[in-house]
């Protein structure tokens, strides 16, 4: 019997198999931020231990960091980030520090570099870290405890998941992107629809996606429940990969190259689930609710409990549009925001801010509107375009690289009660900010909702 | 790592589903550099209600959480595991888990424990019903009994030896050294490297 893509890149990272115990799993590629990696690195001087390869490692700043220019004024902020600098000073780790030119969110400079390949073993302390599965790559978000075995060993025992298709079937509709295809997935299966199982994104749909649509995709595996999301390589892959500063080069590049093309799943594989979706009846896609799984079609309405048949799903969606602020029936299109936000890991790539100025040059947003690009090399790369010069006519801030409203941990939040649509991966209660409200949104569903103050998709303008 | 061989104690039920850990420990919590202290922000969002369970004085030292399905999802933040750890619980009862979470759980000692969704809410009302109700939560057998209730559970032969034993994973993973440089020693040579 053939193998699935995802069994074929893990048997081929198994250190050691012996019964009754989880494989020893090599990891080729271990990214670092501030946040969950003090704790780990106290652990192995504790212990008396060493980081096993540090080149195989690399660390930025990206969680906490404010995305203006000037120090981090806050003391607590500080000291995690000066943290970090000196571990990795003492363990000899490369670190891309605040106001470095390779300074960005961490999955979105593991593929920039081309650090991120087919084939490998990418793990981080972050869930995101599904997003490198894009490029055909097993990758996942671990805890802290298994960042200092990482640290230690560069191996994780771990129980090879189990294998799931999603088939995605035609073609998406002119206007249809890459997060609405995967918000409308996440609601079709539910965040715990992937639980225990390495998803792979097939069919034609995705094979036409670009990179960065690709790694918007595998992205929110997570908000699935998955343990990792990938898509296997194919020519957009390798002419995105080459000639970046870490990819292969010259014979080792046409050796790659030929080991990459034998990542694919047989056609004889058989997955333990498949999920089929219709790639032609989707539009564009937006969240209602506190959970990336509470999603519906921005022309539908704010759904009502009674229509979930499931009583978890009903109590969940009631508490959910308490929350929220919301009245069931009411046309998503009416939803007024307070903010605009661009960005995070999910959508700071330079495709992406292509597609918000698309939408903004020539116009005026009516809402605070923050576009934080993903990474310093996309900012250069944005401002060569001349695209900051589009967002700042309309009358969007332009920021610093850094995570910046995905996640409530820097200055950019939500106050209580304000409501944003955000190109970010969660819409948990309080995520963006305590008592803020998230509607998640495509880039360019963003772009258009800032025009107009309330959730519209680019057609509609 | 504190073993876990078996546990016995009064529970919390939260009937909520998706928990995730944003909600069990908000981001503001996570600057820390320690590993302490976590426990104030235990669910520091929804604490603030006074109606939330855990500030119901009828629960005060219940050490065994029973929640709604899909608890812990989301951010990898092993914090969400410190937070409960040391606000007291040691166990938590739910009938689905992020993967995330529940591997975190492990490594620091904290058992999840997974049931059936209408054991879970079982043990929710005879918790609700009167807060002093005895769970035990049995490892070596692989079973959790309150009453006349008696539901076993599974976990792998492999991580249940490591709780009852309160094994550090990287120490057992430094036995095979010899044969982890000799994967190293057979990578393709255009893998990329950091320097």
């Amino acid at each position: 019997m053939g193998r699935t893509l995802a069994e074929k890149v893990w048997e081929q990272h198994v250190v050691r198999r012996a019964e009754g115990e989880p494989d020893l799993l090599y990891i080729d590629l271990h990214l670092i931020h501030e946040v969950t990696s003090p704790q780990a690195f106290d652990g192995l001087r504790m212990a008396g231990r060493t980081v096993r390869r540090p080149e195989l490692t690399i660390a930025t700043e990206d969680h906490n960091v404010p995305t203006v220019l000037g120090p981090i004024s806050d003391p607590v902020s500080r000291t995690q980030v000066e943290t970090l600098r000196k571990n990795a000073a003492e363990f000899g780790i490369r670190l891309h520090p605040m106001g470095d030119a390779g300074q960005g969110v961490v999955h979105i400079i593991g593929p920039q570099f081309g650090l991120t390949q087919p084939g490998m073993t990418i793990v981080c302390g972050d869930s995101h870290t599904s997003t490198h599965g894009a490029f055909g790559a097993i990758a996942f978000g671990i805890g802290t405890s298994e960042v200092e075995h990482v640290l230690a060993t560069q191996t994780l025992p771990a129980y090879r998941p189990k294998t799931m298709a999603i088939e995605v079937k035609g073609e998406l509709p002119v206007g249809v992107t890459a997060k609405d295809l995967i918000l409308a997935i996440i609601a079709k299966i539910g965040t715990g629809g992937g639980q225990g199982h390495i998803v792979e994104y097939r069919g034609e749909a995705v094979r036409k996606l670009s990179m960065e649509g690709r790694m918007t995709v595998c992205n929110m595996s997570i908000e699935a429940g998955a343990r990792a999301g990938l898509i296997a390589p194919d020519e957009t892959t390798f002419e995105y990969l080459r000639g970046r500063p870490h990819a292969p080069s010259g014979e080792d590049w046409d050796r790659a190259v030929d080991y990459w093309k034998t990542l694919r799943t047989d056609d004889d594989a058989v997955f333990d689930k498949v999920v089929e979706i219709d790639a032609a009846t989707l539009t564009p896609f937006v969240t209602w609710g506190t959970n990336p799984g509470q999603g519906a079609p921005l022309g539908s309405a704010v759904p009502s409990p009674e229509q979930f048949a499931d009583p978890v799903e009903r109590s969940a969606a009631e508490r959910a549009l308490e929350y929220m602020g919301l009245t069931a029936g009411t046309p998503l299109r009416d939803i007024q925001v307070d903010t605009v936000f661009v960005g995070s890991c999910t959508n700071g790539r330079i495709e992406d801010l292509r597609a918000a100025a698309e939408i903004l040059r020539g116009r005026k947003v009516v809402t605070r509107t923050l576009i934080v690009p993903g990474s310093m090399g996309v900012k250069k790369a944005a401002e060569e375009e001349g695209l900051h010069e589009v967002f700042k006519a309309a009358g969007a801030e332009w920021r610093e690289a850094g995570c910046s409203m995905c996640l409530g941990m820097n200055p950019d939040t939500l106050k209580p009660g304000e409501r944003s649509a955000s190109t970010s991966n969660r819409n948990f209660e309080g995520r963006q900010g305590k008592g803020g409200r998230t509607h998640l949104v495509s880039p360019q569903v963003a772009a258009a909702t800032a025009v107009t103050g309330r959730l519209t998709a680019p057609a509609d303008l | 790592m504190d073993a876990f061989t078996t546990h016995t104690g009064r529970a919390v039920p939260l009937r909520r589903s998706n928990v995730d850990t944003d909600q069990i420990i908000p981001a503001v919590w996570l600057k820390q550099v320690s590993r302490t202290g976590f426990e104030k922000g235990l669910f520091a969002a929804w604490r603030e209600d006074p109606s939330f369970v855990l500030n119901d004085p009828a629960y005060e030292g219940a050490s065994i959480l029973v929640s709604g399905p899909d608890f812990g999802t989301g951010s990898s933040r092993e914090h969400a595991v410190w937070a409960l750890q040391q606000y007291g619980f040691r166990v938590v009862i739910a009938s689905r888990f992020g993967d995330i979470f529940r591997n975190n759980s492990t490594k620091m000692g904290l058992l999840p424990v997974v049931l059936p969704e209408d054991v879970v809410k079982r043990l929710q009302d005879a918790a609700e019903a009167d807060p002093k109700t005895e769970i035990t939560v049995d490892l070596v057998e692989r079973q959790v009994r309150s009453g006349d209730l008696v539901a076993s559970f599974e976990i792998d032969d492999y991580t249940r030896w490591r709780l009852l034993e309160g094994l550090d994973d990287i120490g057992l993973t430094l036995r095979h050294a010899d044969a982890i440089e000799e994967y190293e020693n057979g990578r393709q040579p255009w893998l990329p490297t950091t320097v």
